[in-house]
């Protein structure tokens, strides 16, 4: 996995993604609640995945704010369906060993007595291999 | 009737009031939830990576086993039913998939034949709301109530398809079967945060806020949601606006709440 061209191609494989059909709306990012926090937003990773831009994406935080919440998988003109290649990235990474992004121990301190365990199960889901 | 029942994770610890008035609700009306013997946690996300088949094997195993008892899966976690039925949806509609869990699960076959629903469908759809309505002993008369459906009932829209993915209905007019009056605000489906209150405080409180602020402004003196993380961040990370379960909602107008 050293070349880039060899990451994009993993990452349109497990994510099904057709870069190339993106129009460039922006309504993908226009409709997403992670947007202010993005460093590269969803348009610019179909973009950058197209492109074989990759290695700023595989070292961005933005791959771990993404919020599954299929809002740009639903309102894209095209089907392109953004999320599936911000999944597909971020397991890029995380798959990798050591690169868990959230780890058991880290747990305890963002505990609080309300907490449902829903968000710790959907979080490792999301952060760790 | 009888139908098969996933309650998850969290109704089992944070969120009880919402698996035991899911329960008493449905006996109300003639329904009994059959909790699936052995459930495991369906993970709380579906993983859109086709190339991932571990993480989905639990939800394929409750499919199953509903559909060994040839009933309806029912599930009233937005979360849970979410990766139920994308799970489903996917043994249905991608070959590789099926193929290669049916491999893991052998000499047992699965593919894809088991009815997901969400709990309101099952009022909406194999209840009807007009029973509902007759079930009805303390109105909520008139109580202005914000329907937040967030994302997971509704989207993706075309494997979720309860309802019109932009402008749904389904909680509006349960809302009006038990008297309450629903609130027509901004948000109802857009995301409260989710997951990320565990990586960014800021952006849970930044989408929660929009949420529940916009209700209050429009007239609402509760939100009413089917998912507990919904609930934790509208009211951690959210104004001061009371979120209550769909369920605790239909025990008080049913007169069995606690």
């Amino acid at each position: 996995m050293e070349n880039s061209k060899n990451v994009c191609d993993e990452i349109v494989r497990i994510s099904k993604v057709n870069p190339r059909k993106c129009m460039k709306c922006g309504k993908c990012s226009g409709t997403c609640p992670a947007y202010d926090e993005m460093e590269y937003h969803p348009h610019q990773f179909v973009y950058m995945v197209e492109t074989g831009d990759i290695e700023p994406l595989l070292k961005s935080k933005s791959i771990y704010r993404c919020l599954s919440c299929f809002a740009c998988i639903d309102r894209c003109p095209r089907g392109v369906e953004p999320a599936k290649l911000v999944e597909a990235v971020r397991l890029m990474v995380v798959r990798q060993q050591g690169n868990n992004h959230l780890k058991p121990d880290d747990i305890p301190e963002l505990l609080d007595e309300d907490l449902p365990q829903q968000a710790i199960v959907s979080a490792f889901r999301k952060y760790t291999k | 009737m009888k139908v098969s029942y996933f309650p998850g994770c969290t109704l089992k610890t944070k969120a009880k009031v919402l698996d035991e008035y899911a329960r008493k609700c449905a006996e109300v009306l003639g329904v009994t939830l059959e909790e699936i013997d052995n459930w495991q946690c369906c993970g709380g996300v579906f993983t859109t990576a086709n190339d991932e088949i571990a993480t989905k094997l639990s939800s394929v195993r409750a499919l199953k086993h509903a559909n060994d008892k040839g009933q309806p899966l029912v599930s009233v976690c937005s979360a849970c039913h979410n990766v139920l039925k994308q799970t489903n949806n996917a043994m249905q509609t991608d070959d590789g998939f099926n193929f290669r869990v049916n491999q893991y699960i052998a000499p047992d076959k699965y593919n894809g034949e088991t009815e997901v629903i969400h709990y309101l469908e099952l009022l909406r759809d194999k209840i009807g709301y007009e029973k509902v309505k007759e079930k009805v002993v303390n109105s909520l008369a008139g109580k202005k109530i914000a329907p937040y459906y967030g994302c997971l009932l509704l989207r993706p829209g075309k494997v979720m398809a309860m309802d019109d993915v932009e402008n749904p209905t389904i909680m509006e007019d349960l809302i009006r079967a038990i008297g309450g009056e629903p609130v027509s605000y901004a948000f109802r489906n857009e995301c409260c945060g989710g997951y990320i209150t565990l990586e960014s405080k800021e952006l849970a409180k930044a989408k929660s806020k929009r949420v529940s602020d916009n209700a209050k402004l429009n007239g609402a003196e509760v939100i009413v949601t089917a998912c507990p993380l919904c609930k934790y961040n509208l009211e951690k990370n959210g104004s001061d606006l009371p979120v209550v379960y769909i369920t605790e909602l239909l025990a008080e107008a049913f007169g069995i709440k606690e």
